[in-house]
């Protein structure tokens, strides 16, 4: 930038300037009405701020739809493929919030990929009054959550347990045979399926996913937390 | 770039004659008054935040628990819950105080309603109400927040989860009123920024001299432009994500509550989609004030111009699909980690760009150290040490051990607390004469420099070893092992306090000395409009447009 007071133009460069000026040739922004910006600035933030809602379904979509960061997906049908190789699954149980006893009735157990497996979770309500919880999951490692798929499950449901009574619920599940092409779960050897109970939520959102029509990979709904 | 003859002056009486004090400093609509009450907002706010983070380093001077302790022999006057919870609060009012309320109030609200006007050839602003409502909104928010520190949190006094304010910490992890209050305070500084962009976008875009085209537009405008797109953008989805934890917290929704289908890691996909942009917002206006210095006291046009631009406008748009870089230990496969390190590699480029471009335009040039200047090259030097460990913490595998250590802590000062806030003190000595009317002392500006350079060093150099030999942050106490370095840190600290002092004497000194400013004490080098003006400029300029031509290089 080299900006010169007038007394340093030539006079023939003032005489330019000026007609310039007068005759509107000078390069000047286009003519806009500063309402129009100022709409489009608006339109702008109210789209980021749809867009920072609309993150909440999509988000929740995308990890259903791709089995990210450890979201276990529900199938319907087992895969007609039964693999040799053999993975292990351990069973994890937290509870919180709850005075509940939840333990998962085996340690671990080693299935054969694409063969199913039954597993049972055992829960007592330690209170004296019925409770209602419901249960989340995910896998560790989180790239297996694309091939640990349920058949049944307890989850996602609204369970009511009775003072002092034990109740078994059993989890039918399988390894999807994509487990060993996957770049980044072809050389674990573990997957851990770890549940949670928490509090029934009085109006949560999490029932009406199981209405959707059944589809060859369903989603569940949400996701449960990573660090508990 | 460009030519600009300030042609007609007959405009010149009446110009100058100010409506009086109260409807002049109370309903001001003049982009200059507003832009002086940012930037006394945010002298105000940074010495607040300034206190703050001195309480931090003397608490952190020796291991053990002293001045946040029960009993302790610093009462602070009952500002400041003494437990770790009152650590932890104002660690967070720290952060958030620097970041919202002295930062971007000095950078955009402060020098971008002085200069960017004056830049482009304007009168004023293409809002000069909104304006003043962009302005008193964030005393407002100010307002509440600092209420929310004096108020229940849950845990103790104030809310003490961190700028981040991560659910469940923000939300069932502190169930008093002080984060309800915190959240509306973000409201209010995000409308009030938001307003602002508006305001810059509308002013750039429609209100730019004759000739004036944006590849002529002075770099400083430039970066106001772009942080203005990036509050435009980044600033709706804050806003979108504090709402969602206010109605989690207040009104039984469950955006982030697991229990109920929620996701917290969404809540820090949302904040970081804001965060990234925003530490970017916190620093461009800077980039566009050193370049303007590093050229004036060069006595050359900046080197690569157009190319300054567009490095500014690559940072900005790459600095929206980053955000995963802050959070590589919340469990993405290796392939996402693989993608955001890459991207977080690639904003070194412009930025490398823009270092050696401001290298090269010294380079050659007839270069006067005055206090500006020295700032501007303290800028340069510190931020690229900054940058240096941002492109190290970028490494998703290096960050896995040095994720929320003092290494992070020492990176992120050395680009904003070193970077932006020397930023603003080159701007602030730069145009002190046009905004005040009066000359600071070069004597104690060039002290106040080489004290504040020392002790800031001091306090955020050893803050890299720390973090190194694993010393995690926001902890009120830590082993005997790291007694060293925080010690070393919290002399820096001391240090940089006399710096502040000295700057406190400076404004006295030029208050009462009161030297008349010339208007354009810089010489040949200062080429930009407001060069052209009286300082300061009269009370409205350019009622008839300057015009701008064409260089002829």
């Amino acid at each position: 930038m080299d900006p010169t007071s007038k007394d340093q133009l030539s006079a023939a460069d003032l005489a330019k300037i000026e007609a310039d000026n007068k005759a509107g040739t000078a390069e000047r922004p286009p003519k806009r009405s500063h309402g129009k910006v100022a709409v489009l600035c608006v339109a702008a933030f109210f789209g980021m701020v749809g867009a920072a809602y609309a993150a909440v379904p999509l988000y929740k979509l995308f990890c259903q739809a791709t089995g990210f960061d450890g979201t276990v997906r529900k199938a319907v049908a087992k895969p007609t493929k039964v693999l040799e190789r053999k993975v292990e699954i351990r069973f994890d149980a937290n509870v919180r919030s709850l005075p509940w006893d939840f333990q998962p009735m085996q340690t671990s157990q080693t299935v054969r990929i694409g063969d199913t497996g039954l597993a049972f979770y055992k829960v007592t309500n330690h209170s004296d009054k019925p409770l209602t919880g419901r249960a989340l999951y995910n896998v560790v490692p989180e790239q297996a959550g694309a091939y640990f798929q349920k058949l049944e499950c307890f989850c996602f449901s609204n369970q009511t347990i009775e003072p002092g009574q034990t109740v078994e619920f059993p989890v039918v599940y399988f390894v999807d045979p994509g487990f060993v092409t996957d770049a980044d779960t072809k050389d674990k050897q573990t997957i851990t399926l770890s549940y949670t109970f928490f509090p029934a939520v009085p109006d949560a959102g999490g029932s009406k996913q199981a209405a959707t029509t059944p589809r060859i990979v369903e989603p569940l709904g949400g996701k449960p937390p990573r660090a508990l | 770039m460009a030519h600009a003859a300030d042609i007609d002056h007959h405009d010149a009486h009446g110009a100058d004659e100010k409506p009086p004090f109260f409807a002049r400093w109370f309903f001001s609509t003049n982009h200059k008054d507003i832009g002086t009450l940012y930037i006394l907002f945010a002298i105000m706010a940074g010495l607040v935040g300034g206190a703050l983070s001195g309480l931090i380093r003397w608490e952190l001077a020796e291991p053990g628990i002293q001045i946040f302790g029960p009993n302790s022999s610093v009462s602070l006057l009952g500002l400041i819950e003494q437990s770790k919870h009152g650590y932890n609060a104002v660690v967070t009012a720290h952060a958030l105080i620097m970041i919202f309320f002295m930062v971007m109030p000095a950078m955009i609200g402060g020098f971008g309603n002085w200069f960017v006007p004056i830049m482009i050839g304007a009168p004023d602003m293409a809002f000069p109400r909104m304006n003043n409502i962009s302005f008193w909104l964030l005393v407002a928010a100010w307002v509440l927040l600092l209420t929310s520190m004096f108020v229940d949190g849950g845990p103790g006094r104030g809310f003490g989860g961190g700028w981040t304010i991560y659910p469940p910490l923000s939300t069932t992890g502190h169930t008093g009123p002080s984060m309800d209050l915190a959240i509306l305070a973000l409201h209010l500084a995000g409308a009030s920024s938001i307003l602002g962009a508006i305001n810059f976008i509308t002013t750039i875009f429609n209100m730019r001299a004759p000739g004036m085209t944006l590849h002529r537009m002075p770099l400083f405008a430039w970066s106001v432009l772009i942080t203005a797109f990036l509050l435009l953008l980044s600033l709706p989805v804050l806003a979108g994500a504090i709402t969602m934890l206010l109605t989690d917290r207040n009104f039984g929704t469950h955006f982030f509550d697991p229990a109920a289908g929620g996701d917290p890691v969404m809540f820090q996909h949302l904040f970081w989609f804001f965060g990234h942009p925003e530490v970017y917002i916190l620093i461009l206006p800077g980039f566009g004030i050193i370049s303007h210095i590093v050229s004036t006291f060069s006595k050359k046009p900046i080197f690569g111009y157009l190319a300054m631009a567009y490095a500014m406008v690559a940072i900005g748009f790459v600095g929206f699909i980053v955000w995963a870089h802050h959070m590589y230990t919340v469990g993405m496969s290796i392939n996402l980690r693989a993608y955001f390190v890459a991207a977080t590699m690639v904003i070194a480029v412009p930025t490398g760009v823009k270092i050696f471009s401001w290298i090269a335009t010294m380079w050659g040039g007839s270069i006067s150290f005055k206090t500006p200047m020295l700032w501007a090259i303290g800028f340069i030097f510190l931020f690229t040490v900054g940058g240096v460990t941002g492109v190290v913490l970028s490494n998703a595998g290096i960050d896995y051990s040095l994720h929320d250590t003092y290494y992070v802590v020492a990176h992120f000062h050395y680009v904003l607390s070193l970077g932006a806030v020397f930023a603003i003190f080159a701007g602030f000595f730069y145009w002190f004469e046009k905004m005040w009317g009066v000359k600071y002392n070069e004597f104690l500006g060039c002290v106040q420099f080489w004290i504040m350079f020392v002790g800031v060093n001091l306090i955020f150099f050893p803050q890299h070893f720390l973090g190194l030999q694993g010393m995690p942050r926001r902890y009120v106490d830590y082993p005997v092992a790291f007694a060293h370095w925080n010690y070393i840190s919290s002399v820096g600290y001391a240090i940089t306090a006399v710096g502040v002092l000295v700057f406190l004497v400076i404004l006295l000194e030029a208050a009462v000395r009161r030297r008349k400013a010339e208007a354009n004490p810089w010489g040949e080098g200062a080429t930009t409009l407001e060069w052209t003006l009286s300082s300061p400029p009269p009370f409205h300029q350019f009622s008839d447009p300057p015009v701008i031509k064409a260089d002829s290089h």
